[in-house]
């Protein structure tokens, strides 16, 4: 491979994640990406191109909607790129910021994540019947819900894993979020509440699930030798893989996610990881639903198959545990602003991997991994940070 | 963020304050309509629902027999060669209790959905459909069902020709 530059994280910016904002689009992308450039020290003229990820635009109901915010992410008259897998966007957008920059053709991109997804109504799920095939799906008139729901329960079967286990992630995620000054979602809850509340689309209960929500959340890309001139403190993107697989998601087994692994073997090899639990001390796996943190931890080759529910169990993944999941409290507690969600999962790792994540700091942080996931349950896109040393 | 910031930019609104005179909104409807042709693989497989029967297509090159069939085999890349019956009856790969209809409404009677294994396809090739005339309690992952086809007269071509999987008396 050949890869002419080392990519810096050396900003971050983040909003509010809550189910209604009353900024537009292009204010919340240009409160995010503000706070990026300040935190970096740089000014909007210092950037040579941006990459802007944003999810399905039927929640905006504005179609081409990253033309409609480029000049809230501050990409009037620069090289400008929308990128987007779906769910898998928040990780796909630095990844598109790194060809940029690893590549050679850029010294510093400003990455821009936003999401609302209130303007649809009476609720942003109608918009989601558009993504299945119109011809064997729709009919059906199915609920994306269903899918999760199918893939949960495959998850579980196969295993044998029990619903308290995966209940577990939620008390663990929304009680890591009050910690977290953007959190939506931020709750002390306990395991029966969750087994106990609303039953949505058996095995999902409601407190299963990440809510509905508007936010926006910024990085700064930059080369290794211009990163060094903003900061002593740069973050290293070292290691980026994405994966999709077949459509045809009826056709392969769900219990267990090929195209996760396939992005995490690619990042960690980039990264020079041989032994990820090892080697990993904190992980940001994607948790829009309690089942897909566990899934995904499996899936990034941070757990044995069939094993993550034991080691949420057992507190591994505790905030103080040895393999820390979701510092951050993740899509369940911060939020699900579907783009911005996945970025916000790379703010943390540049705030834990600099030491300046409060009260939700992860001791001996020097390698995080961050992941998201979408479409119709088929891409991974991994990031591997570390601190500098 | 540092681990001093405070206030973050964001002002949070209630649903009800949204639709208020409160925050000035602009609504839109939008007045499209589509038509999808079903394609050629689809197209077979829509035609032979409406006389009560599953086809697949077969890769030569892996062997392998998928439905729903595509004219090209996604593994391979090689155009798939042959049609192939399967029969009306599978076994249930994953199921789920939707307690919500298409639009998120809260339902009281749930719909029961499932990846169904088709029998005569490759192993672990299904189809998304829904089971009924079960208990729910009673489904389970390996369960063997079988289609229950509209009347011949009413159906359309289309995947709602099977009005739902019941199970198999053994
Ligand atoms: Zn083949």
């Amino acid at each position: 491979m050949n890869i002419r530059k080392r990519v810096a994280v050396i900003g971050a910016g983040i909003t509010l994640y809550r189910r209604r904002l009353k900024e537009s689009g292009k204010e919340l992308s240009f409160y995010a990406a503000n706070m990026a450039l300040e935190s970096a020290g740089m000014s909007r003229n210092e950037i040579d191109s941006v990459v802007m990820g944003t999810a399905p635009d039927a929640f905006d109901g504005i179609h081409m909607k990253s033309e409609n915010l480029l000049d809230g992410a501050g990409a009037t008259q620069k090289p400008y790129t929308h990128v987007y897998v779906g769910g898998g966007t928040g990780v796909f957008a630095p990844i598109g910021g790194w060809w940029h920059i690893a590549s050679g053709m850029h010294d510093t991109c400003l990455v821009v994540c936003e999401e609302k997804m209130s303007p649809c109504f009476p609720h942003p799920q109608t918009a989601f019947r558009s993504i299945w095939d119109p011809i064997i799906s729709r009919p059906l008139n199915p609920n994306l819900v269903w899918i999760f729901a199918l893939e949960m329960h495959r998850y579980m079967k196969v295993h044998g894993i029990p619903k308290e286990h995966i209940a577990q992630v939620a008390v663990k995620n929304k009680g890591n979020a009050l910690d977290h000054p953007s959190a939506q979602l931020a709750a002390k809850i306990t395991v029966d509440d969750v087994l106990n509340s609303e039953i949505m689309v058996y095995p999902v209960n409601r407190l299963d699930i990440s809510p509905p929500s508007d936010g926006a959340a910024a990085l700064i890309l930059a080369s290794e030798d211009v990163a060094r001139k903003y900061t002593d403190a740069p973050v290293w993107l070292d290691g980026v893989g994405w994966s999709l697989d077949s459509a045809y998601w009826t056709n392969r087994d769900l219990y267990f996610p090929q195209y996760v692994a396939k992005a995490a073997k690619m990042a960690y090899k980039m990264a020079k990881i041989n032994d990820p639990p090892q080697e990993v001390s904190f992980a940001e796996p994607y948790d829009p639903f309690t089942y897909k943190e566990l899934h995904h931890m499996e899936g990034l080759l941070l757990a044995e198959k069939g094993q993550a529910p034991k080691l949420t169990v057992e507190g591994v993944t505790a905030r103080d545990g040895d393999l820390p999941i979701c510092p951050s409290g993740g899509l369940l507690g911060v939020g699900n602003p579907i783009a911005a969600a996945g970025l916000m999962k790379c703010c943390e790792a540049f705030w834990q991997l600099r030491d300046e994540a409060g009260k939700r700091q992860v001791p001996k942080a020097e390698t995080g991994v961050c992941q998201a996931w979408g479409d119709l349950m088929q891409v991974g896109t991994v990031c591997v940070f570390k601190r500098d040393s | 963020m540092s681990k001093d910031m405070k206030e973050l930019p964001g002002t949070p609104v209630s649903g009800k304050e949204l639709k208020s005179d409160k925050i000035i909104t602009f609504e839109w409807r939008p007045n499209a309509k589509y038509a999808w042709s079903a394609g050629i693989a689809y197209g077979r497989y829509l035609d032979e629902l409406k006389e009560g029967r599953i086809i697949g297509r077969r890769c030569s090159r892996c062997k392998r027999i998928i439905v729903p069939p595509r004219m090209f085999c996604e593994q391979c890349f090689v155009a798939t060669d042959e049609w192939v019956y399967c029969k009306d009856t599978g076994t249930v790969n994953t199921f789920s209790l939707s307690y919500l209809d298409a639009d998120a409404n809260r339902i009281k009677e749930p719909i029961l959905v499932a990846v169904i294994d088709i029998d005569g396809a490759s192993p672990g090739v299904g189809i998304l459909h829904l089971l009924g005339n079960v208990d729910p309690k009673k489904i389970d992952v390996g369960m063997k069902v079988k289609a229950v086809w509209k009347p011949p007269e009413e159906r359309e071509g289309a995947v709602t020709d099977i009005l739902y999987w019941e199970p198999m008396e053994d």
